[in-house]
């Protein structure tokens, strides 16, 4: 196409579609001003923001605040934290759902298998503040679990006081909201499975464990795959909210993660640009993890996010 | 065919196994219960596992029906529910409709700005800056705005409003339809029970949400429900409603006024949960399928 016939062409298609360019607007506008204003807002990571000035007065530090962020004893504190608990989910949160749903799906009483399935799916939709609210209740002296801990050495002292206790109560809990709600994908995944292969397994002998080891699991494989390069995308991308409800200064030291960080140094302590300086980082990082997860998953499975 | 033995074993094991699950996913919430029917004395004195009310005694509930700050949350939560999840749709619905049509010459460009968003974001300052800066804090319309659209929500509408056969719109255009007639007597109907998943997920997440009320809102009077009960279960906060009482009273009536107040705050979604439990599962399929 040369360019004036391109230049009436898109002239023929603003004035046709006009309509529907005017129907993309307000969304167009949402997106240009609640994500892609932050983006350029992002500048000031790379200056001394001041409200005052705006961003665009404030002055240029380069990569000051950058530097400061790895020269300072929480750099390694918070990305350690952050990739723990991110492991820890990975090896004891991942495989939960998969064990439900590979446990559901062997029951045979249809009735007892919905009020199982209801029941586990409940607590997906308590919101967090009540969860939240429950653990420190719980936990706290005299609390449920601080008694049960108790027998098992517990000096019944706060438990979120603890700072050893802190990634076993956050995964425990992440386990009991989200494993019966996780399981609903792997038992669609269950459905699809030929139920030929069962017939067949059971005329050659094969017990219940023999057929979940070589036709179910089998089966999931390619779910399972998926999910865990996907999880491992976000592997640095640990959710503040929860800690932040949960965490106190005495157990910064197991449960301050790269978000919640920013989260206090930006909101709390108005060290905007600083702040804005460590979210890049972690940003930037998940992209690229995200980015190589993605590869992975193309030369493993052949499916991929793009 | 014979059950066997290892058979009979292996299904007495698994059942049993899977109630104590139920159990452990249930205790939680019937702890609130019992205890928010509780006399506050026993429940201080009691440590462990509760499989019963102690005493019983309704003062907790009086105590929570009788402060205002319940039903100014309620109230604020019904309206970033009501009014946020309608914009939501109505922009989704938008976006998706526009995206999904053949001869737009600018969609994939649309299409780049909108999914570039899942993967970079400006991070928590930047965007707090600019909701400042258009003057949405201290407005309810904080929680609503800066989360018109999600994106992930988008693209599966945006697939699902494509599936729709062209000649339905192609018969409807030559009786003089315009888009937006297309769109919402046409498209919507057809695309109803993804539409209605979106707009319950849509629901919760308002619900719940609570983190960015938290940070934009600092007038009482605007507080959602979920800010107020994080007052009282977080910050441990419950003079609110036991203002006139002696300071011991207060005490041991905050201990039970936690779990009123939970029940109270829960009590909505999980009498709902039954009904529309199916359609979030459709909802996860749908995700799995398309997204």
């Amino acid at each position: 196409m040369n360019k004036p016939a391109f230049g009436r062409f898109l002239i023929k298609d603003l004035v046709g579609n006009r309509y529907l360019y005017i129907m993309m607007l307000p969304v167009l506008a949402y997106y240009l001003i609640f994500h892609y204003a932050p983006m350029y807002g992002v500048l000031i990571a790379f200056k001394d923001y001041s409200p005052m000035k705006g961003i665009l007065g404030s002055p240029w530090v380069d990569f000051k605040h950058f530097e400061t962020f790895f020269n300072s004893y929480y750099f390694l504190r918070v990305l350690k934290n952050t990739l723990l608990i991110s492991v820890y989910s990975l090896l004891f949160e991942f495989p939960a759902p998969i064990i439900l749903a590979l446990l559901i799906n062997e029951v045979r009483s249809r009735s007892y298998k919905r009020v199982v399935q209801s029941i586990t799916y409940m607590p997906y939709f308590i919101s967090m503040i009540v969860i939240a609210g429950l653990i420190r209740d719980f936990t706290d002296s005299g609390g449920v679990l601080n008694s049960i801990y108790m027998y098992f050495g517990g000096d019944g002292t706060s438990m979120l006081q603890n700072e050893g206790l802190f990634r076993p109560i956050y995964i425990l809990s992440e386990i009991w909201q989200k494993a019966g709600w996780e399981s609903i994908i792997y038992l669609a995944a269950l459905a699809g499975i030929d139920q030929g292969q069962y017939e067949a397994a059971r005329i050659d002998g094969a017990g219940r464990l023999k057929q979940i080891w070589h036709i179910t699991l089998p089966g999931l494989m390619p779910t399972i795959v998926i999910l865990f390069i996907l999880r491992m995308g976000n592997l640095l991308n640990v959710g503040f909210e929860k800690i932040i409800l949960l965490y106190n200064p005495v157990i910064y030291e197991t449960a301050d993660v790269i978000s919640s960080f920013v989260y206090r140094k930006g909101l709390l302590e108005f060290n905007w640009s600083y702040s804005t300086a460590v979210g890049l980082f972690n940003s930037v990082i998940n992209l690229t993890l995200l980015i190589l997860a993605n590869w992975i998953s193309k030369r493993v499975t052949n499916s991929s996010l793009w | 065919m014979k059950t066997t033995l290892s058979e009979k074993t292996f299904v007495s094991v698994l059942y049993v196994f899977l109630f104590i699950l139920v159990i452990i996913t249930l205790y939680p919430l019937l702890h609130v219960l019992w205890a928010s029917f509780s006399e506050p004395s026993a429940i201080i004195a009691h440590k462990g596992l509760l499989w019963k009310p102690l005493g019983f005694s309704l003062e907790a509930y009086r105590l929570v029906f009788n402060d205002p700050s319940i039903y100014i949350g309620y109230r604020n939560t019904l309206f970033i529910v009501v009014v946020g999840v309608a914009l939501n749709l109505l922009l989704t619905a938008l976006g998706a409709y526009v995206l999904s049509r053949k001869q737009v010459y600018w969609n994939n460009l649309f299409m780049f700005i909108i999914t570039f968003t899942m993967f970079f974001s400006g991070g928590l300052v930047p965007l707090y800056l600019v909701v400042k800066g258009v003057g949405l804090s201290n407005t309810l319309w904080s929680t609503i705005f800066p989360f018109a659209v999600s994106t992930f929500n988008l693209i599966i509408m945006r697939t699902s409003f494509a599936a729709v056969p062209d000649d339905l719109e192609e018969s409807a255009k030559m009786d003089g339809a315009n888009h937006l007639i297309i769109l919402f007597r046409i498209i919507v109907p057809l695309c109803l029970p993804v539409i209605a998943v979106m707009g319950l997920y849509y629901a919760v997440e308002k619900w719940n949400g609570w983190f960015y009320a938290s940070i934009f809102i600092q007038n009482h009077d605007l507080f959602p429900l979920q800010i107020f009960l994080r007052k009282v279960l977080i910050l441990s906060s419950t003079d609110s409603m036991t203002g006139g009482s002696a300071a011991g009273e207060q005490f041991q009536i905050g201990a039970t006024i936690k779990y009123a107040t939970i029940m109270v705050a829960t009590l909505p979604i999980l009498f709902v949960y039954p009904f529309i439990q199916r359609f979030f599962v459709k909802g996860v399929m749908i995700g799995a399928i398309k997204g």
